[in-house]
């Protein structure tokens, strides 16, 4: 079997924006002071007169970029998840969710496997702060392409779009030629008896879940939702009624993530059964991010265990 | 400036406050206070200073404002209004459901505005944005920013003023209205942002102390503003809250408050008699 290759989204992040500035010069990307983590140093130094650190002063990174966007300028305002949902929230709202500006979010060292650095800089709440906002497109992608891709697409959309990147090296799981579409979702694998619905690096997990139940007999269809808002209802509702049950996967809290999104929609359109693997509204702690993730139950084990709980709760 | 051009300015100033009246008090809500505090700034700004085109309000090359304290709209609403970017009878809708007048200014409905604004502290950083965007693109425009002087005890008033004196944006002309009060009383007894002119200087800003309410003050002031390369610069003018409306003057009560018909017809006619006699 070939090593698989793993990368972290991070690192698409900076690549992407380096391509994307050489194709658009109204690219211009604002950091806060964490350019060699959020990986757009590789962007300041191909384009140091088209990169502007704003200092650790995530509030006035917001308000910077709302502005620039209001003069033909697509401004990539870059910092952790924790800062850019979290701290910047209603400067997010207010100065570019309600205007609708023309502004790229890149956050970064999102959910759990920040790792180390613990609960402070876990931020599992951005999914359910962003996708509140209206207008604002939430996307999650699951790995390295997914991710340069959503970079390219993000800048393409015209409004807001709130893009989660991870810090960990998460399997490259599509192809080059893989197309990303904002706002729909894809099937990976067919299944029967269950729906596993993933996003960000829980989509890894859901494949590997897809063997373990496969080797069970239990047939898993698994797909990948990397954007959250506007959500892919289609798929969600067909899978629903075609598998009779779902396991919604995130590296988030249960609370206002994927899960809730989900479960909204079938709740209104096609009630079955749903077990929701998530951060179960509780703070991270340190710890190396591998290890945090079986830790927190978002492991392939954990995903497989509810997909059974799921279908046992089929009639 | 030359005698005839102030009193037409005065005029219009005068013009604009019967518009702030006239919305607050259809609205029965808004904020006169720090509204007429800023009628003569937002006089000199619409009708001199600024490049604009009211046929074309989002003209590529043209000046911006952001109302930083943008819980004064009724001010920049009737400053719009008079300088034609919509009918100035609309000032009666304000806040009105189906109205475009939002409580706080929307720039996706309003000609004419430049930012959305109300959350205090956020218009100073989008100004910042707008200027940076300026040199960018290689634009010679210029853009103003209106703040409070409460709004100055946000802490992002201060990131902003970091960056603007780090970036150097020359471009960027913020103005402090300081009238001495904010909703819970007076500036010094609230919780004091003093000293302002340090702390811009502080940060790398040119500043600028002026007498508000004096037309010849602006004219001087703005001048320097332009000459000043290689820094921002931040007005602070001394202002009077309620300005133009004798019980509204210095009173922390019509901060956020609309006059009742009694006392609306007590403001109408106060201006009305100060416009008659600049026109006499």
């Amino acid at each position: 079997m070939a090593d698989v290759i793993k990368k972290a989204t991070r690192e698409s992040y900076g690549e992407a924006l380096v391509e994307l500035g050489e194709k658009y010069e109204n690219v211009i990307v604002l950091d806060a002071d964490l350019a060699a983590a959020t990986k757009t140093g590789s962007f300041k130094k191909a384009f140091p007169e088209r990169f502007y650190d704003c200092g650790i002063a995530e509030c006035n990174m917001m308000g910077i970029a709302a502005g620039l966007s209001t003069t033909g300028i697509v401004p990539f305002a870059s910092t952790f998840a924790m800062f850019a949902a979290g701290r910047a929230y209603e400067i997010v709202r207010n100065a570019i969710g309600y205007p609708h500006m023309n502004v790229k979010i890149g956050a970064t060292h999102a959910g759990i496997t920040v790792g180390e650095d613990g609960a402070t800089h876990q931020c599992c709440e951005d999914i359910a702060l962003m996708r509140t906002i209206p207008g604002m497109v939430v996307i999650n992608p699951s790995d390295h392409v997914e991710a340069k891709k959503a970079v390219f697409a993000a800048y393409k959309h015209q409004g807001p779009v709130y893009m989660r990147f991870g810090r960990l090296a998460v399997p490259v799981i599509n192809d080059e030629d893989y197309e990303f579409e904002i706002g729909k979702g894809v099937t990976l694998r067919e299944g029967t008896d269950v729906t596993i619905i993933a996003t960000g690096l829980e989509v890894s997990q859901a494949l590997e879940a897809h063997e373990m139940l496969k080797a069970e007999g239990i047939s898993a269809r698994v797909i990948n939702i990397h954007t959250i808002k506007p959500l892919d209802e289609e798929i969600v509702v067909k899978a629903a009624k075609e598998t009779g049950a779902v396991v919604t996967a995130e590296e988030h809290s249960i609370i206002g993530g994927l899960g809730e999104a989900v479960c909204t929609v079938l709740c209104e359109k096609c009630p079955v059964p749903v077990v929701k693997i998530g951060v179960k509204d509780t703070f991270g702690y340190s710890g190396p991010a591998a290890k945090l993730l079986p830790l927190f139950g978002l492991d392939a084990e954990s995903i497989a265990k509810a997909a059974k709980e799921a279908v046992a709760k089929k009639n | 400036m030359q005698e005839t051009t102030k009193k037409q300015l005065q005029k219009t100033a005068c013009e604009i406050r019967l518009g702030i009246i006239e919305a607050v008090h259809s609205a029965k809500s808004g904020h006169p206070g720090g509204s007429l505090s800023i009628a003569d700034l937002l006089t000199y700004l619409y009708f001199v200073e600024m490049k604009i085109n009211p046929q074309n309000p989002k003209d590529e090359n043209r000046d911006r404002l952001v109302l930083s304290k943008g819980h004064c709209s009724p001010g920049l609403y009737s400053a719009l209004a008079n300088r034609g970017y919509f009918p100035v009878d609309e000032l009666k809708t304000f806040r009105h459901i189906g109205s475009r007048l939002q409580g706080h200014p929307d720039m996706k409905g309003i000609p004419g505005v430049d930012m959305s604004s109300g959350s205090l502290g956020q218009g100073i950083s989008a100004a910042c944005g707008m200027a940076l965007g300026a040199k960018i693109n290689g634009a010679d425009n210029r853009v103003y920013a209106i703040l409070g002087d409460g709004e100055c005890e946000e802490g992002q008033v201060w990131e902003a003023a970091m960056f603007a004196g780090h970036k150097k944006l020359d471009n960027l002309c913020a103005i402090v209205d300081y009238n001495g009060l904010q909703i819970d009383g007076k500036l010094d007894e609230v919780c004091s942002p003093e000293p302002l002119d340090k702390k811009f200087e502080a940060f790398g800003w040119n500043v600028i102390v002026i007498d508000a309410h004096d037309f010849d003050n602006y004219e001087a002031a703005f001048e320097a503003a332009k000459q000043c390369k290689g820094k921002p610069t931040a007005i602070i003018q001394k202002s009077v809250k309620g300005k133009g409306v004798s019980y509204m003057e210095n009173s922390v009560a019509w901060h956020g408050a609309a006059p009742n018909d009694e006392q609306y017809e007590v403001a109408m006619n106060e201006l009305k008699a100060a416009l008659k006699e600049m026109e006499a």
